[in-house]
């Protein structure tokens, strides 16, 4: 029995059946996880990015390595050592944002490049455009450079989204009870093992098919010349 | 007293099971990545679908469930994999599943023009694939190699949860032991080697590009 749910071993196919609802209960999880983190790493990206984007070299170059060193760890052990060794500085927080926490600050190194790609990818007519006319650095960012970059900038997000989903069951490592955790359980009190992780890899499955789909579909629905701000 | 000195040896143990794994399981992967990556762009359906199939279940699917599976669930089938041989297999399966889309898009970005130079000297396929469009196609793929190879050493910390004593396995056992903030140490580690990583795939690249006599047009994400 898990979450209240009771499970039925008669068969392979009424094992299957029984556990779903549980199955369902850690998708929640997953899928919370996958957005906490998401939001993370969109807004601790663009911090990144302006960083990296300061003319000042005591603050560009800091971030950068920063970034980078993000960016080329393993995030089970950056998770590991926000889990295990933040409290011994006296900061413990629970395991499910730990988790989210981690996910975002592992992404954010993605996302950070995403930005600048996309600001780098405006043409450098436009800034030279907005120059002449005289506008304010506000109003050429606003009007003029972001929203020719979020078409471009917004499917790369996108599917970043979808490698979030699967890299959230790492999140088990640290006691979460995301899809993965709760079907090894499941196998750890059955001894069946083949049957929930199965169904986890085909639940995956779903999830990344549909997330990967809304993201084409949201990607072609973007404005291709710009999204306007106001 | 544990200091840097007691830690390190155990930890420089597990960053060579890290960096044995990581270079078997990139080699596994590159191989699955030409085959089905080319199988991706046969004219012979079954092969396609089977391409097809390979590439979105491996790249659909987390990479930490296909290890779990190989480890856990495969052994109900009657197939026993050790932890080495599940956690090689489901890193290579995996990131050739991703080096497949990197060999499809690199085969499809060689100009026509060259296919169509292969056709007029009667050149046959299979010597138009290996000898015209796979050493073109090569140099382009490099730099996303380069970015997955770093991807696949960052993967290997998992074979961690599946039992093997690769690197992060090491630090969690002596931060047991000792209390100690051990995963900094592994994480400095993983870093040093990614930074290895990507200095040898840049001289692979810059070996391959000369030989080839085109340099491909670099752009990281």
């Amino acid at each position: 029995m898990m979450f209240g749910f009771h499970w039925n071993t008669s068969s392979n196919w009424a094992f299957a059946g029984s556990i779903i609802p549980i199955l369902l209960r850690g998708m929640v999880v997953t899928i919370e996880a996958t957005i906490l983190g998401f939001l993370i790493a969109l807004a601790l990206g663009l911090v990144f990015a302006l960083l990296r984007a300061v003319p000042l070299k005591i603050v560009s170059w800091p971030t950068a390595f920063v970034v980078e060193f993000l960016r080329d760890t393993p995030l089970l052990v950056q998770l590991y050592f926000l889990y295990f060794v933040l409290p011994n500085y006296g900061l413990v927080l629970p395991a499910f944002l730990t988790g989210a926490i981690a996910l975002g600050l592992q992404y954010s190194a993605y996302t950070s490049e995403v930005y600048r790609a996309g600001l780098e990818a405006v043409p450098r007519g436009q800034w030279e455009a907005s120059l002449a006319l005289n506008m304010p650095m506000l109003l050429v960012y606003r009007d003029v450079v972001v929203p020719q970059a979020i078409p471009r900038i917004i499917p790369a997000l996108g599917n970043y989204l979808v490698s979030i989903i699967k890299d959230t069951p790492i999140l088990s490592a640290v006691t979460v009870l995301e899809m993965l955790n709760v079907a090894t359980i499941i196998g750890d009190r059955t001894f069946r093992y083949l049957v929930p992780l199965s169904m986890v890899g085909g639940l995956f499955l779903i999830l990344t098919l549909v997330s990967a789909w809304l993201v084409r579909v949201v990607e072609r629905r973007l404005p291709h010349d710009g999204l306007p701000l106001r | 007293m544990e200091t840097l000195s007691t830690l390190l040896p155990p930890l420089l143990r597990g960053a060579r099971v890290t960096a044995e794994l990581a270079l078997v399981s990139t080699g596994v992967g590159a191989v699955l990545a030409f085959a089905s990556g080319i199988g991706k762009l046969s004219t012979f359906w079954p092969i396609r679908i089977l391409s097809i199939v390979y590439i979105e279940i491996f790249r659909g699917t987390s990479l930490l469930v296909q290890m779990f599976w190989l480890f856990y669930a495969l052994p109900l089938l009657g197939v026993t994999l050790g932890p080495t041989l599940a956690g090689i297999l489901a890193l290579g399966l995996n990131i050739g599943a991703y080096g497949a889309e990197v060999v499809r898009g690199a085969i499809l970005a060689v100009p026509t023009g060259q296919y169509e130079a292969a056709v007029a000297l009667n050149f046959t396929k299979r010597y138009t694939l290996w000898n015209v469009v796979l050493p073109q196609a090569l140099v382009e793929m490099m730099p996303p190699f380069g970015n997955l190879a770093v991807q696949n050493l960052k993967d290997t910390a998992l074979v961690s949860l599946i039992t093997l004593s690769d690197l992060t396995f090491r630090a969690q056992t002596l931060r047991n032991l000792t209390l100690k903030s051990v995963p900094i140490y592994s994480l400095v580690l993983y870093f040093a080697m990614a930074l290895i990583l990507m200095a040898g795939m840049r001289l692979l690249e810059r070996v391959i590009a000369n030989r080839v006599g085109v340099t491909a047009a670099r752009a990281r994400s």
